[in-house]
């Protein structure tokens, strides 16, 4: 039974359907690729898994537990965590602070000692220990990107939704990126990312879903995916 | 746990708190009028620290203090003849906080400007719904309300600044006080990391509510008469965002030593120069507003900072010359 199961979820913003009747399944340990082109839906996907918005029809069910219809903090509590595309950190608290606020409210009645204890591995997972006291402005904008992945990871994950964690990045900072989503997988934790890095995507997923107006139009390996005539059409192009 | 104490930060709490100990021996040797404007300034402090609690770390601006310390008169104006002065206090707290988190639940789903625009309307919604329950229902207006003595109104406001004083400090190191200031930095991201953002805010609105009600209940009793004009006032609404401006926000003293200057300031433009008051009140606002964006405290810090670094750079030269 795969870990998270989504059937026929449809959101529509006044008459645009953002979304319309997408399946979408990520098995236990998978890391799942989310591509398509702009407004293709991504982001409004995970805002529905994640419970930022509700959906207008269709079910989410997270190991066997019917999510849709739940609060952010509730599916964030069972084991959902999440990252978004333009960075939203606690700009007003130091690095180390922003991962601590993860930990001390990701699971309930975690203890200040355990969360502190948690900050701790999480940032040397991260590779963010160097630039724990500074100030989230003060940091360069991978690192803010890392911040934001190690924030989630606090909260203790079973899956971990990642918009667009490379956009902005340079193709060694990309690298890093790659390397630590593969790390992140390779503790434990299924991934479902949604990225336009194309090289970063067909090297880590295992699976790719396409969107293409709110609707799902491909489903597979990677070299399908590549190989897929209409995802050339709408996304990839002819190279 | 994340706390390490901190001379420079810590030594503030123990100033106020000497000097709140210092204004228990007050009604020993100060005058009447000492009394009423030292009661003044301390119902301020309680509005001024009550309303930054929440609206400081959330970012949610609220107009609806005239309403809470409103609803604290006319828990005196309806139960002083009955009831001990302490448990008026109760009532208006709780009659308060219940109206904070009724609202609260409704509106603060409403973010930014709709929040503010809702609370600025509540105020005149209460005072229309009391205004027409006096003239339709008991056809007399206004409640006279017992005066319990000028040394029992003051030592009510002090204890009401202690108590908000510590709740203040508690909730800032608490789980709670990160979870509103999560809040304010980044709504999105502080729902995802597991914060209940709606309960979050409609407790803390509630409990800022219920220190204002507080000490409108006391306020109420030295003022003889009340009427729904006089209890749900704008200018309820304004000052503890003014004091706090005034004062410097995000800072533990800001909002008490802006609502003080304030009181003080206020006192003295009305009894020396009544007609002039409001327009050089205006004109202090608007340059507080203008030239110390950060408040008294920011302005302090600012100059600190700058005799540190004259100091050191000095010292450089110095040391570079031997």
């Amino acid at each position: 039974m795969p870990m998270l199961e989504a059937t026929g979820i449809s959101k529509a913003f006044g008459g645009l359907a953002a979304v319309s009747k997408v399946d979408i399944s990520v098995n236990e340990g998978e890391i799942l690729g989310l591509i398509g082109p702009n407004g293709a839906g991504k982001t409004t996907l995970f805002n529905l898994i994640s419970g930022a918005i509700q959906m207008d029809s269709g079910t989410a069910v997270f190991e066997g537990k019917r999510i849709s219809g739940m609060k952010p903090y509730q599916i964030c509590r069972l084991g959902i965590g999440r990252s978004f595309q333009a960075a939203k950190n606690f700009d007003g608290m130091p690095v180390h602070q922003n991962v601590l606020m993860g930990a001390l409210f990701g699971k309930k009645g975690q203890s200040a000692a355990n969360a502190s204890k948690i900050v701790d591995e999480v940032l040397d997972f991260v590779n963010l220990n160097e630039l724990r006291d500074k100030m989230v402005h003060d940091i360069p904008l991978a690192s803010q990107k890392r911040l934001e992945v190690a924030r989630a990871l606090a909260t203790r994950p079973k899956l971990l939704l990642l918009d667009e964690m490379m956009a902005g990045l340079n193709p060694s900072e990309v690298g890093e990126a790659m390397e630590l989503v593969t790390k992140i997988r390779d503790s434990g934790i299924t991934i479902i990312m949604i990225e336009h890095v194309m090289k970063a995507i067909m090297k880590i997923c295992d699976r790719i879903v396409v969107l293409h107006h709110g609707a799902k139009i491909a489903e597979g390996a990677p070299q399908e995916i590549a190989a897929n005539k209409t995802v050339i059409e709408v996304y990839l192009g002819e190279c | 746990m994340i706390y390490k104490f901190n001379f420079r930060k810590d030594v503030q709490y123990i100033v106020v708190a000497a000097v709140v100990i210092f204004f228990a021996f007050v009604p020993l040797f100060g005058s009447t009028y000492t009394l009423t404007l030292s009661s003044t300034i301390m119902m301020y402090i309680v509005m001024s620290l009550s309303w930054s609690m929440f609206s400081g770390p959330t970012g949610y601006i609220s107009l609806a203090s005239g309403a809470f310390v409103g609803l604290g008169f006319y828990a005196s104006g309806f139960l002083s003849s009955s009831l001990p002065l302490p448990m008026l206090m109760l009532v208006g707290g709780l009659v308060s906080f219940a109206l904070a988190a009724i609202i609260g639940a409704v509106t603060l789903r409403l973010r930014g400007v709709y929040f503010t625009i809702f609370t600025f309307c509540l105020v005149e919604l209460v005072k229309a719904v009391m205004t027409w329950y006096e003239i339709m229902i008991v056809r007399k207006r206004g409640l006279n309300v017992r005066n319990f003595g000028t040394d029992t109104a003051f030592y009510a406001m002090l204890v009401m600044v202690a108590i908000t004083l510590i709740v203040v400090v508690v909730i800032k190191r608490s789980r709670f006080g990160m979870a509103l200031t999560g809040i304010g930095e980044s709504e999105d991201a502080a729902s995802h990391i597991g914060i209940h953002t709606t309960r979050t805010k409609v407790f803390g609105f509630a409990i800022s509510a219920f220190l204002m009600g507080t000490v409108g209940a006391v306020r109420a009793t030295m003022l003889h008469h009340i009427d729904p004009g006089s209890s749900f006032n704008m200018m309820f609404s304004f000052l503890p965002v003014l004091m706090c401006v005034f004062g410097g926000m995000k800072t533990f003293l800001g909002p008490i030593i802006g609502a003080a200057v304030f009181a003080i300031l206020q006192y003295n433009l009305i009894t020396e120069m009544p007609q002039i008051y409001m327009i050089i009140f205006g004109a202090i606002m608007i340059l507080a507003i203008l030239f110390m964006p950060t408040g008294i405290v920011g302005v302090y810090e600012r100059v600190i900072n700058r005799i540190k670094k004259g100091k050191s750079k000095k010292g450089g030269t110095d040391d570079a010359n031997a």
